[in-house]
């Protein structure tokens, strides 16, 4: 079995006419940046893995995820993590709320509640379980995103603009703790981002499209 | 959820479905066929009798003036307000009062329209004998009136809070602001600029929501019975008339007028369109001819007189039913009555709650229903990618375009010939086609615009559709959710023809029953009707606010949302 997310020869097109295409493999632990000005179909290329391709495009070829087909499966099956520009917590729910939401299911409420408190101590958010996830920073918002995506076990971490909206300080700090985070659970990782400040720090290869 | 594929037909039918069947049924009955009383067409005698009618020209024509007189001043009053006063301080507490005005039951409008302005109303009361000397109301036809003016007042001044909602929804998708200040900065007046730029683009929005007005003034009937002329009345109130009557040949000549009142509305639907051609080529000779407008400010100061009377016309005509309901004795012509009592409440108490119990039932039903069916199709159309097209939009809007009085004789002739009985449920049905749309329209934009990409999130976390529906987009999705039932159950709760001719006269809402003490004059029974009529429909609206800000007082996120 092949460790990693295969896409074996994507190629998507809207109309018949192609806008992306894309043979690569992203080892565990790898970080893979797609570069590109907007528009380009960057976003398309990531839907295309969390299976949410909008019905007006049309793709062919295959995506593996740790040797497992994926390609066909419904989005909630596929274990594929995301990142967006926006934290995209639930307003309706606690911060700690969001994280349970995340959290695989199994294992009683105690223990499901103490895993939820580990991993906000984890991004040094101990005790913030019952805040509004409103009234947070955005820094803080951004760790709380982060955690819940990984407290559901995802094989792989996709980041869609996902420091876009943060500062420049706060930028890099966000950014080394998804890397190390992504790296101590030896996550492939594909990057999309049009700051060559993010390609950077990923220090992985970059893949540019639209040129 | 392996019922989500079917759901948009399901809808379609059960929307649909009754008013093409009433349609089949009414021509039936109106070419002399109907099986369940034992006569068998085809023939043209209940047309000949129609035609014999004395009545028939006027009641044609006010029909026709009442409609497009409603319509007419209707649009131009929303028109010229948003065009002189959108952003403006006076505009935003106009909007403010939008939701309750909106939810006022027809019928309690339209008495409290008649309490005020009548001769014995609470204006000439305010103002005799001081004013006009007068000890006894004057013997004056004011509601009632031969031209029916006071019915069309009574239809203008609920129509302009639903043509200026829908105004406002267009407004927020057109790039108006923008387009103002380009109109300033090119020399043109507020007003004039307003309706040289963004008037063509709205109203291309608004178009289907005016014919609903222009066939809805046409065929009311609650209303007519209230404020319109007696004798002879609109074809609409004649129509219901020979309904009532036992005489199975007085049913066929209903038919038969109500096929012609169809006739009226599509024919008035297609003037409306052609008008519409013409002013669209006028307009852009007026837009070539550069004009700046030269009486912009007279005509803003009209716009806001005439929103502000009509508000204020609903508003004190809730406060005169409010008055009139504990009043004690009141003579003419006293401002206020000599002393306030509970009677008028006591005496009607068992009545009014039964009525409030039949309405509130049927309310409930239909509007639970009405929201499964809407939000099945619009997840249907997350899931399966089934869009609403503009053909789709049209059917949405056909049950409030073809008039009630076309259909709902046939459906309940037909329900007759198939020995269902008539009661509750067929009621309900019957609401159900009334309240669907409403509830559509009003659900369908803020859940398609809700963010897709939390329900990416959610997928990326595990959860399968019926999660991301369950868990995510209907708790965010709560105050629209709660809004869209709030629309029907009011809708539900002013329904009076289709309580009345599916309900074969058994089902006894606050509506029917307010509008059936309309003919008897008992002022103090009508105002408590009145008032709960409206308090029906404007409670669930109150709730719609304060639900979701108690549900989610600790969740800033969803607070403005």
């Amino acid at each position: 079995m092949v460790k990693g997310l295969t896409l074996d020869r994507i190629a998507i097109t809207k109309g018949g006419v192609p806008l992306v295409a894309l043979d690569r493999h992203i080892a565990p632990g790898q970080v893979l940046t797609v570069m590109g000005p907007s528009g380009v179909g960057k976003s398309t290329l990531l839907s295309v893995v969390t299976g949410t391709l909008p019905n007006a495009f049309a793709c062919t070829g295959r995506v593996l995820l740790d040797g497992r087909d994926i390609t066909r499966l419904p989005p909630h099956d596929r274990r594929v993590g995301i990142l967006f520009q926006d934290d995209l917590l639930f307003p309706h729910l606690s911060v700690g709320a969001n994280l349970m939401f995340g959290l695989a299911p199994g294992g009683d409420r105690a223990a499901r509640r103490a895993r939820v408190a580990q991993a906000l101590e984890e991004v040094d958010l101990a005790g913030f379980a019952d805040r509004d996830p409103a009234t947070l920073s955005g820094g803080q918002k951004a760790r709380v995103a982060l955690m819940r995506m990984l407290l559901a076990d995802p094989c792989t971490l996709l980041l869609d603009e996902a420091f876009g909206r943060l500062d420049t300080v706060l930028r890099a700090q966000v950014r080394e703790m998804v890397f190390a985070r992504a790296r101590a659970r030896a996550l492939p990782v594909l990057m999309v981002t049009h700051d060559a400040a993010d390609a950077e720090a990923a220090g992985g290869d970059v893949v540019t499209l639209g040129n | 959820m392996r019922l989500l594929p079917i759901v948009p037909a399901l809808t379609l039918l059960v929307m649909l479905g009754p008013v093409v069947a009433g349609l089949w049924g009414t021509v039936r009955a109106a070419f002399g066929h109907l099986p369940g009383a034992g006569l068998t067409g085809p023939n043209l005698d209940a047309f000949r009798a129609l035609g014999d009618w004395p009545g028939l020209p006027r009641a044609v024509m006010l029909s026709v003036t009442t409609g497009f007189g409603t319509t007419l001043i209707a649009l131009a009053l929303v028109v010229l307000l948003v065009a002189g006063w959108s952003g403006t301080r006076a505009f935003a507490a106009l909007e403010r009062l939008l939701s309750p005005l909106l939810s006022v039951p027809h019928a309690a409008a339209a008495f409290g329209l008649a309490f005020l302005i009548a001769p014995s109303g609470w204006i000439a009361r305010l103002i005799s004998p001081g004013l006009t000397g007068w000890d006894q109301p004057p013997d004056w036809l004011i509601v009632n009136d031969p031209l029916g003016l006071a019915l069309m007042a009574g239809l203008v001044a609920k129509e302009v809070p639903f043509l200026l909602l829908m105004t406002l929804a267009a407004l927020a998708q057109a790039d108006t602001r923008r387009a103002g200040a380009v109109a300033a900065a090119l020399g043109y007046g507020r007003t004039t600029g307003w309706l040289k730029t963004v008037f063509p683009r709205v109203y291309a929005q608004i178009r289907l929501p005016v014919y609903v007005v222009l066939a809805y003034g046409m065929s009311v009937v609650d209303v007519a019975l209230i404020l319109g002329p007696g004798t002879p009345p609109p074809l609409s109130v004649q129509i219901v008339r020979w309904m009532g009557e036992p005489d199975f040949s007085a049913r066929l000549l209903a038919s038969a007028a109500a096929l012609l009142q169809l006739g009226l509305v599509v024919g008035a639907l297609v003037a409306w369109r052609l008008g519409e051609i013409a002013v669209a080529h006028l307009g852009l000779r007026w837009i070539a001819s550069g004009h700046r407008g030269v009486r912009d400010a007279a005509v803003r100061g009209a716009a806001l007189a005439g929103a502000g009377v009509a508000a204020l016309s609903i508003l004190l005509g809730l406060a005169v039913l409010a008055v009139w309901s504990v009043a004690g004795f009141w003579g003419f012509p006293d401002a206020l009555p000599e002393g306030f009592t509970l009677r008028t409440w006591m005496r009607q108490g068992d009545d009014v709650l039964a009525a409030v119990g039949e309405t509130a039932l049927i309310a409930g039903v239909v509007t639970a229903a009405a929201l499964v069916l809407t939000i099945g199709c619009l997840e249907a159309e997350v899931r399966h990618g089934r869009r609403l097209t503009q053909r789709g939009l049209w059917l949405l809007y056909l049950p409030l375009l073809v008039p009630q009085t076309a259909f709902l004789p046939g459906l309940q002739g037909l329900l007759l010939g198939v020995g269902a009985d008539v009661g509750r449920a067929p009621v309900m049905l019957a609401h159900l086609v009334f309240v669907l749309p409403y509830v559509f329209l009003s659900l369908a934009d803020p859940f398609r615009a809700w963010d897709a990409r939390n329900g990416a999130v959610a997928a990326a976390l595990g959860a399968g559709p019926d999660g991301v529906l369950w868990r995510v987009r209907l708790p965010m999705l709560l105050r629209p959710v709660l809004t869209a039932a709030a629309v029907g159950l009011s809708v539900s709760v002013g329904q009076y023809l289709a309580t009345l001719l599916i309900g074969g006269g058994h089902v006894a809402t606050l509506t029917t029953e307010a509008v059936a003490l309309s003919s008897g004059g008992d002022r103090k029974a009508i105002a408590v009707f009145g008032l709960m009529q409206t308090g029906a429909a404007l409670i669930p609206f109150a709730l719609a606010l304060m639900i979701p800000a108690l549900v989610w007082r600790n969740r800033r996120g969803l607070q403005h949302g």
